[in-house]
């Protein structure tokens, strides 16, 4: 479905486009009133593919005909470590994404949507800029949009270098010209967003979704999906990566057995290696052992009954040359670097977990330090606006759970004073 | 060592820097690019982060005199400018090399031999340090966070060009070639 047409130059194009099938499910969908469409979804069983997997249907369904602007956002910031499926959509196909965010503004009753990329991806920006214009002129999008006298407008807007971003409420702040820090909910998205309006967020893939769904019907797009999970429909972008033998894009029905996923689809692990670990929705979620993640099934349930998360279905494959305690001090660092430094608890409980686990990386850590970091994580976790402090604690949790043995092969020699990292405070440097 | 999140991708300002009297960036074709882009929302501020893409586009890098200009144009303050440029790290603030290399070293790619990549990068550029410019202004290295192409290990952005699949070889070559 989404992948298709993924390596055909041809599908780029407007023309390309419409000879395949391109902007039917639009047409179909201007004549349609905007709350048959959110039933529609509703129906589908499409859950948000940000990495939330919240009903698409029952978050459109709070835009209501009340006469206020309303908005659309596409969230393009795609950041999360491990996760490039977004990147190929706008890549190959950006008609797709473009028809499936005017479909989406028109669902909610908004005349103006915002693709909000990040601004790394030149590439997709240029591309989904460049099918915008496409439609602008033949009409698709503007004051008269494909004939039925209704505008809509859609622009695209480069984000700067942002992880946080990603996060919708920050991703508004971004839109409107503010630092990205996320906001406090409530109010939420759907009754003050951008600019004070009501305002929709959905994630690329999950647009890109929605026209198929418009045109082949609720009950075809549900009968994807394991038999036994009415909750889990559909087929799902997985991005691979890693210590893997074929990395990249792959599509497939939810259910689908993570086993075979990886040791037959991916070929598994790199030749004379042997995979020792698996992320298998994006950077914040629980990491798996290789028993757990052969035994798992790739939906919003199946990854929890596994005790971690489907997420944004970005999956890091580790191998048995890598050191976990380097690995997820490498991932606490990122978040510490991506911090909006807005929660006391995420600015300063990032950056002390990315130093406690850098000192024990570099093999001077202290058996005391698995409690602290622990502990800090504890504070991290449902404290603060948004998800982004959370996201750094789980992975250490889980790691330090798992991987305690690689842990506690790296400890340093004992010392009767607490162990104090070395931190250049201001030009000085606090003694070890 | 240094411990902390920022190792590696903190930009420091070249020895000789001074800032250099200001000339307006937004005249001509440029200021009817900014009301196109101005029409497209209801309010001025929603302009500021494609307003510093166009200086940046235009000078190199965000001055402390184009962040005033910024904020006449749009109705903000500078200081207000300022505070929403340095949070994204994509806005320099200072010159850096004529091609400014960023290296993705998160987990999937370091995984992947990411930090050899780097390696690569400084000792063929003569940059030696992460975040310094080369002596010959030409070259500028950090690591940056996830670049979102996990399955392409390394991704490389120079400039604005995005190159995926970087080895140490490839990266070697690529300073080579480089003016």
């Amino acid at each position: 479905m989404l992948s298709t047409y993924f390596g055909d130059p041809e599908a780029r194009t407007l023309a390309g486009w419409r000879a395949r099938g391109g902007y039917e499910a639009l047409e179909k969908a201007l004549a349609m009133d905007p709350a048959e469409i959110q039933t529609l979804v509703k129906d589908s069983g499409l859950r948000g593919r940000g990495g939330a997997g919240f009903p698409t249907g029952i978050k459109w369904s709070f835009m209501k005909p009340d006469g206020k602007v309303h908005y659309l956002c596409c969230n393009a910031d795609e950041s999360e470590p491990g996760t490039f499926k977004d990147r190929e959509i706008m890549r190959w196909t950006p008609h797709g994404l473009v028809e499936g965010v005017a479909l989406g503004a028109h669902a909610i009753y908004a005349e103006t949507a915002y693709i909000y990329i990040r601004g790394e991806f030149t590439e997709p920006i240029a591309r989904v800029q460049a099918a915008v214009e496409e439609a602008y002129a033949a009409g698709i999008l503007g004051a008269n949009a494909m004939g039925t006298g209704r505008r809509l407008d859609v622009h695209v807007h480069r984000g700067a270098g942002a992880y946080i971003c990603g996060e919708e409420t920050a991703l508004m702040n971004s839109l409107e010209g503010r630092r990205g820090n996320p906001r406090i909910k409530p109010p939420f998205p759907a009754v003050a967003g951008l600019f004070g309006k009501p305002t929709t967020i959905n994630n690329v893939e999950t647009l890109t979704t929605v026209p198929y769904i418009v045109k082949h019907g609720a009950a075809w797009y549900n009968a994807f999906g394991r038999a036994d999970n009415p909750k889990s429909r559909g087929t799902k972008l997985f991005s691979v990566c890693g210590n893997i033998a074929r990395p990249g894009n792959y599509e497939v029905e939810l259910g689908f057995p993570f086993g075979e996923f990886l040791n037959e689809l991916c070929g598994g692990a790199l030749p004379g290696r042997e995979i020792k670990a698996v992320i298998p929705g994006g950077s914040s979620v629980p990491i798996l052992t290789r028993e757990e993640a052969n035994a798992a099934v790739m939906d919003y349930e199946g990854m929890v009954a596994a005790g971690t998360m489907l997420g944004s279905g970005g999956v890091i494959v580790f191998d048995d040359r890598q050191d976990m305690v380097k690995q997820i001090a490498r991932l606490a660092r990122f978040y510490a670097h991506e911090s909006c430094a807005q929660c006391s608890q995420c600015r300063e409980g990032t950056a002390w977990t990315t130093r406690i686990l850098e000192r024990i990386a570099a093999g001077d850590g202290h058996a005391r330090d698995f409690d602290t970091l622990l502990s800090i994580g504890e504070n991290m976790s449902g404290k603060t606006i948004c998800v982004l402090s959370d996201s750094c604690a789980t992975p250490v949790a889980s790691g330090l759970k798992k991987f305690r043995h690689e842990f506690e092969a790296k400890l340093g020699p004992d010392r009767s004073r607490g162990v104090v990292p070395a931190l250049p405070i201001l030009g000085k440097t606090a003694a070890a | 060592m240094t411990y902390g999140p920022n190792a590696g991708s903190l930009v420091r300002p070249p020895a000789d820097h001074h800032e250099e009297a200001h000339t307006p960036v937004f005249v001509g074709e440029r200021r009817e690019q900014l009301d196109v882009i101005l029409s497209r929302y209801p309010t001025k501020m929603a302009a500021l982060l494609p307003a510093l893409w166009m200086v940046q586009d235009a000078r190199g890098w965000v001055s402390e005199g184009a962040m005033e200009e910024v904020a006449a144009v749009l109705d903000l303050t500078p200081a207000y400018v300022k505070g929403v440029t340095s949070f994204y790290t994509m806005y320099h603030q200072h010159p850096v090399g004529k091609h400014f290399i960023q290296v993705c070293t998160t987990t999937p790619c370091n995984v992947c031999g990411a930090e050899d990549v780097v390696q690569a990068f400084l000792d063929a550029t003569g940059c030696g340090e992460l975040g310094l410019t080369s002596p010959d202004g030409r070259f500028t290295v950090i690591e940056v966070e996830c670049l979102g192409a996990c399955g392409f290990a390394t991704p490389v952005m120079i400039n604005d060009e995005f190159i995926e699949s970087v080895t140490p070889e490839l990266a070697r070559r690529i300073v080579t070639e480089r003016d």
